[in-house]
C-alpha cells in the first residue's frame, strides 16, 4: 500500500508516494537522497538516525513516514547551510568529538534538541529539582545524550563539545 | 607557484583538525550505502535457523509472487564460485549449513521494504544434525593448532615451571574467562555491487565498508573468477570496523552473486544490526589458566599461561591470547599454550587487540592477585619484573618505557594516596576502590605496499595509496606525514585513499596502518624528490615501495602503557561506576595528537566496556546469539563513561619506521579491563575472574 505525503526537509518541500511501511529514516535516505541521518540499528537503540522533527529530536527509524505528513524535518545537513557549520558542529570539530563519524550527525541533532529541552526547563533522570531552570552539569549532559551510542568511544570529547557550545552561548 | 617551496613547518606532532571533519559533522561524507548509484535494487538475506545440517528443500514461490521482487537466490540457482578454499565465503554453493544464521538465500527487489517482506516468505526445510556451540576447557575435540594468529608459535616453554612454582614463596593459580564479544561498529556491514551490463566493458563496481580495499580485492576477485582489475572497490569512509571489516565476509559474496543475476543494476546490501551478530565475525571466548610464582621480594620465577578458545569447525582462527605474556615480565621458567575447540559457530575473527585484550585481562588480573599475596604495591611489582631484553626471544627492545609509563601514570592518578590494599574507601552507599594494569602491543611486520606521488600544477602534490580511514584519522595524519616527507605545506597535499585503483597496500589492522602507509609514502617522497627535485614540473610522478624493516628480527618491537581506574560500587545494588581512568602510553612519536588522543581514549572506553558490559550470550539449543542487538549487547553510553586522562611519553622509536611512531589503534583497550577488575577487588574484596563484571557477581559477596 502506498500513500502520498509532503515533507519539508532542511527547508525544501517534497511531495512523494511511499510504501506505508517506509520509516521516516528510509524515506529520507532511500527516497529523498538525504543520507545525513544514519542507519545504525533501525530499532531506536543507537540514535544514529536522530533528526529534529518540528524542532524536537526523534529517532527517525522508529517513525513511519506516513505518520508525519506535513512535518518539518531538520537533519545535521540542514544545520549547516552552505558551508557554514552550526556552533554545535563547530564544537564537535574543535573537540574532536567523533572518530568514524557515523553516529555524528545524530549526535549533533541530539545535542541541538537537548539544549532546547534544557532551555525549556525539561528535567532528566538525574535532575534534582524538577521545576525551574536546568543547570547543564556534566552529569546532566551525559544523561541527556545517552540515547546516542558511539562505538569509537568519543563520549568524553562529546561532553567537551557541549561544554564549549554552552560557554559560547553564555551572555 | 614556482621556485623552491618554502620550508614547511613540521606537520608531524601538530594537532591538526580532521580534514574529513566538516563533511562528517554535517553527514555529507558518503559511506558505502550512500554512494550515488543509478536505479538500485535491494537485497535482503534469508538466514538458517539451525546451527548444523542440510537444506532439504526451499520454497520460493510465495516470495517470487510479491510485486517488486526481481529474483530469489538459493543454492539451487546461485552462480558458481571459483574456489572452495574458504568455506565462510562458499555462499549458496551447496546445501550444507555450518552455523546458525548462515545465508541460505536472498531476495532482491525494487525497494528495501519489499525485499525484506519477501525474504520472510521464503520457506526452508532443514535436515537438522547434532551441533555443539559450547566451549569447555576439557572438550574432547580440543586440539593444538599449527600456529596462532597471524604466525606466532602455538606453544612456548622455557625451564621448569612446575619445579619453580613448587619452590616459590608466593604463587597464583587461577582461571580467567572472557565471553564471545562482537565488534558492533556503528555502520553496519554494507556493500553495493554493480555487475557490468552486456554492452558494458567496465569492471565490477563495489562500494564497500572495509578496512582495506587491496586485501579485500585480493580474496574476492579470484573467488568471483575475475582478474584483479576487473573488480573495482571504493571505500573512502568507513563507519568503524574494529577488525570486523578486515577480511571479506559472506555478505560480499552474496551481494556479488545477486548482482551477477541482474547485470547493469546496482544491488545494495546493508546487514541489519541483528544479522551482524551472526554474519560479521566475533571474538572467541577464552578460558585462561594463569600460574605465577615469585620469590619473597616479588621477583617472578615462573609464568605459565594456558589458553583454550574456540574456532569455527569449518574455518580455523586461533587467537593469539597468551602471546603478550611472552614479552611482559622477566622470569626464568615460563610457558604459554593455545588449544582450540572446533564448534558449530560462525567464524571468529580479529577484534581490537586480538590476543592482547583477553590475554592481558588474565595476566594483569593475576599480577594483581600476586601483589596481594606478596603484600606489595602492584605498580612496584611490575617495575621489579622489568626484563633487560625480550624474555623469550632474547632480543633487545627497540625501546621499552613501561616503567616510566607506570610511574607517570601513578603520579597523574594519585596512586600514592590510595587506601591500603583490601581496604577500599566507603562513601555513603558507595564502595570506592582503585586498580591498575599494564598494556602492550607489538609491531606486526608487513609487506607489499606502494604509493604514487604526482606533481600537480601550482606546486601541489597528489599522494595516492589504497589506505583506509575507519575513524582512525588517516585522511589527516597521512597527509601530515606526506607534507613533511615532501617538504610542502599540508595544504598543498591532495591525499587520495580508499580505492582499489590506487597503488595497493595493506589494510588497517594490527595498529600498523599508519606505520606502513606512512613508511611507504616517505619512501615514495624520497624517490620523488631524488628524481624530480623540489620544483618538479606538473605531471612528474614516482611510485615508491615499502622498504624492508631491517629492525625486524634484530629487535623486539612493542608499544607499552599503564592504565589506572577508580571504581565505585553501590553496596546495595551492586551497580558499578567508573568515574575516572588514566592511561599513559609509550607509543613512539605521535603524528597527530588530536586524533591520537581520541583513538587511545576510544580504546580505553572499549576496555571499560569489556570490563563491565560486553557479552554475547549464545543459546546452546539453537546456536544463535540471544542478545543480538544494541538493546541486549551492551556497550557504554555517554552516562557510563567518566573522565579519561590520556597522555603519552614523547619518545620516538626510529627502529619502528622513519616517522618514529609505534601504533595506537589497539593498545588503549589492552589492560583496561584488568585495571577495572582490580579496582573492583580493591573496592569490594570480591575478585571477579570473568568479564563482564555485572552487579550480580558482587551482590551479597562484598565486605
Amino acid at each position: 500500500m502506498e500513500a502520498e505525503i509532503r515533507l519539508r526537509v532542511d527547508g525544501t518541500t517534497h511531495t512523494l508516494r511511499v510504501d506505508t511501511r517506509t520509516s521516516l529514516l528510509d524515506a529520507l535516505r532511500d527516497r529523498l537522497g538525504n543520507t545525513s541521518p544514519k542507519k545504525g540499528c533501525d530499532h531506536g537503540q543507537c540514535g544514529s538516525c536522530t533528526v529534529l522533527l518540528d524542532g524536537r529530536r526523534i529517532t527517525s527509524c522508529l517513525a513511519l513516514a506516513v505518520s508525519h505528513d506535513g512535518a518539518e524535518v531538520t537533519t545535521a545537513d540542514g544545520l549547516a547551510p552552505g558551508d557554514t557549520l552550526h556552533p554545535v558542529q563547530r564544537a564537535f570539530l574543535d573537540q574532536d568529538a567523533f572518530q568514524c563519524g557515523y553516529c555524528t550527525p545524530g549526535q549533533v541533532c541530539s545535542v541541538v534538541g537537548m539544549l532546547a529541552e534544557a532551555t525549556d526547563g525539561r528535567p532528566s533522570h538525574v535532575t534534582g529539582e524538577l521545576t525551574g531552570p536546568v543547570q547543564l552539569t556534566d552529569e546532566e549532559i551525559r544523561e541527556r545524550l545517552s540515547g546516542n551510542l558511539c562505538r569509537c568511544g568519543a563520549y568524553v570529547n562529546i561532553v567537551a563539545a557541549v561544554r564549549q557550545t554552552l560557554a559560547e552561548e553564555a551572555p | 607557484m614556482t621556485g623552491t617551496p618554502p620550508p614547511a613547518p613540521a606537520e608531524s606532532g601538530r594537532p591538526r583538525e580532521r580534514l574529513d571533519g566538516p563533511a562528517k559533522v554535517a553527514g555529507r561524507a558518503p559511506y558505502a550505502y550512500e554512494q550515488p548509484v543509478e536505479d538500485p535494487l535491494f537485497l535482503f538475506p534469508v538466514r538458517s535457523t539451525i546451527a548444523r545440517g542440510r537444506v532439504r528443500w526451499v520454497d520460493t514461490e510465495e516470495a517470487e509472487a510479491v510485486p517488486g521482487v526481481v529474483a530469489v537466490l538459493t543454492h539451487l540457482n546461485a552462480p558458481r564460485l571459483a574456489s572452495r578454499d574458504d568455506l565462510e565465503l562458499w555462499v549458496l554453493q551447496d546445501d550444507e549449513v555450518r552455523h546458525h544464521g548462515q545465508f541460505v538465500g536472498a531476495v532482491i527487489a525494487g525497494t528495501p521494504e519489499v525485499a525484506r517482506h519477501a525474504a520472510s516468505l521464503v520457506k526452508v526445510e532443514y535436515q537438522r544434525e547434532w551441533h555443539d556451540v559450547v566451549l569447555r576447557a576439557d572438550h574432547p575435540e580440543r586440539y593444538r593448532p599449527d600456529h596462532v594468529n597471524p604466525s606466532f608459535d602455538t606453544d612456548t616453554s622455557h625451564g621448569d615451571v612446575d619445579g619453580a612454582l613448587a619452590d616459590a614463596a608466593a604463587t597464583v593459580d587461577q582461571t580467567y574467562r572472557t565471553p564471545v564479544q562482537h565488534h558492533v561498529p556503528m555502520e553496519p556491514h554494507t556493500t553495493v555491487v554493480r555487475w557490468p551490463g552486456a554492452a558494458d566493458l567496465g569492471a565490477v563496481a563495489m562500494y564497500d565498508s572495509n578496512q582495506g580495499v587491496s586485501p579485500i580485492r585480493k580474496v574476492l576477485a579470484p573467488l568471483l573468477d575475475l582478474d584483479p582489475e576487473q573488480l573495482w572497490i571504493h571505500s573512502p569512509h568507513v563507519g568503524g570496523a574494529f577488525g570486523s571489516k578486515a577480511s571479506p565476509k559472506a555478505h560480499h559474496v552474496l551481494t556479488a552473486l545477486a548482482a551477477r543475476l541482474v547485470p547493469g543494476r546496482p544491488v545494495k546490501c546493508a546487514l541489519t544490526r541483528q544479522q551482524m551478530f551472526g554474519n560479521a565475525g566475533h571474538r572467541t571466548p577464552t578460558i585462561q589458566r594463569v600460574r605465577l610464582g615469585a620469590d619473597r621480594r616479588g621477583r617472578l620465577t615462573a609464568i605459565a599461561h594456558d589458553v583454550v578458545e574456540h574456532t569455527a569447525r569449518f574455518k580455523e582462527f586461533a587467537e593469539q591470547t597468551a602471546v603478550a605474556t611472552r614479552t611482559m615480565y622477566a622470569a626464568e621458567h615460563r610457558r604459554t599454550t593455545h588449544r582450540l575447540v572446533p564448534l558449530d559457530v560462525p567464524a571468529p575473527v580479529i577484534m581490537r587487540a586480538p590476543g592482547e585484550a583477553p590475554g592481558m585481562f588474565a595476566l594483569e588480573s593475576a599480577m594483581d592477585e600476586l601483589a596481594v599475596a606478596l603484600g606489595m604495591d602492584p605498580v612496584e611489582l611490575r617495575i621489579r619484573n622489568e626484563p633487560d631484553a625480550d624474555p623469550e626471544s632474547g632480543l633487545p627492545f627497540s625501546t621499552r618505557h613501561l616503567a616510566r609509563c607506570l610511574r607517570e601514570g601513578a603520579t597523574r592518578f594519585g596512586w600514592a594516596d590510595r587506601p591500603p590494599a583490601g581496604q577500599g574507601r566507603r562513601d555513603g552507599d558507595w564502595l570506592v576502590g582503585v586498580g591498575m594494569a599494564a598494556s602492550t602491543y607489538p609491531l606486526f611486520p608487513q609487506q607489499g605496499s606502494r604509493a604514487r606521488i604526482r606533481a600537480l600544477p601550482d606546486g601541489r602534490r597528489q599522494v595516492e595509496i589504497a589506505a583506509s580511514d575507519l575513524g582512525t584519522g588517516t585522511w589527516t595524519a597521512l597527509t601530515q606525514i606526506a607534507a613533511d616527507a615532501l617538504a610542502v605545506p599540508a595544504e598543498a597535499v591532495d591525499l587520495v585513499i580508499g580505492d582499489s585503483a590506487l597503488p595497493a597496500t595493506v589494510g588497517a589492522g594490527g595498529s600498523s596502518g599508519l606505520s606502513i602507509w606512512g613508511t611507504t609514502v616517505v619512501a615514495a617522497a624520497r624517490a620523488f624528490r631524488d628524481r624530480h627535485g623540489d620544483d618538479p614540473p606538473a605531471g612528474a610522478e614516482v611510485v615508491g615501495e615499502l622498504p624492508e624493516n631491517t629492525a625486524v628480527g634484530r629487535y623486539a618491537l612493542h608499544a607499552f602503557g599503564a592504565q589506572f581506574a577508580e571504581v565505585r560500587v553501590d553496596a546495595v545494588t551492586g551497580e558499578i561506576r567508573v568515574p575516572r581512568m588514566v592511561g599513559v602510553f609509550d607509543v613512539g612519536r605521535v603524528i597527530n595528537p588530536r586524533t591520537a588522543r581520541s583513538q587511545l581514549m576510544g580504546g580505553m572506553t572499549m576496555g571499560l566496556s569489556m570490563a563491565l558490559h560486553e557479552e554475547s550470550v549464545v543459546d546452546p539449543r539453537f546456536g544463535h546469539v540471544v542478545n543480538g542487538d544494541y538493546a541486549g549487547y551492551h556497550i557504554p553510553t555517554n552516562a557510563d563513561v567518566g573522565d579519561i586522562d590520556v597522555s603519552w611519553l614523547d619518545e620516538p622509536d626510529p627502529l619502528y619506521n622513519p616517522m618514529g611512531s609505534k601504533g595506537i589503534g589497539e593498545i588503549g583497550i589492552v589492560g583496561t579491563a584488568a585495571a577495572v577488575a582490580n579496582a573492583v577487588w580493591h573496592a569490594t574484596g570480591v575478585r571477579v575472574r570473568d568479564v563482564p563484571i555485572t552487579p550480580d557477581r558482587l551482590l551479597g559477596r562484598h565486605r
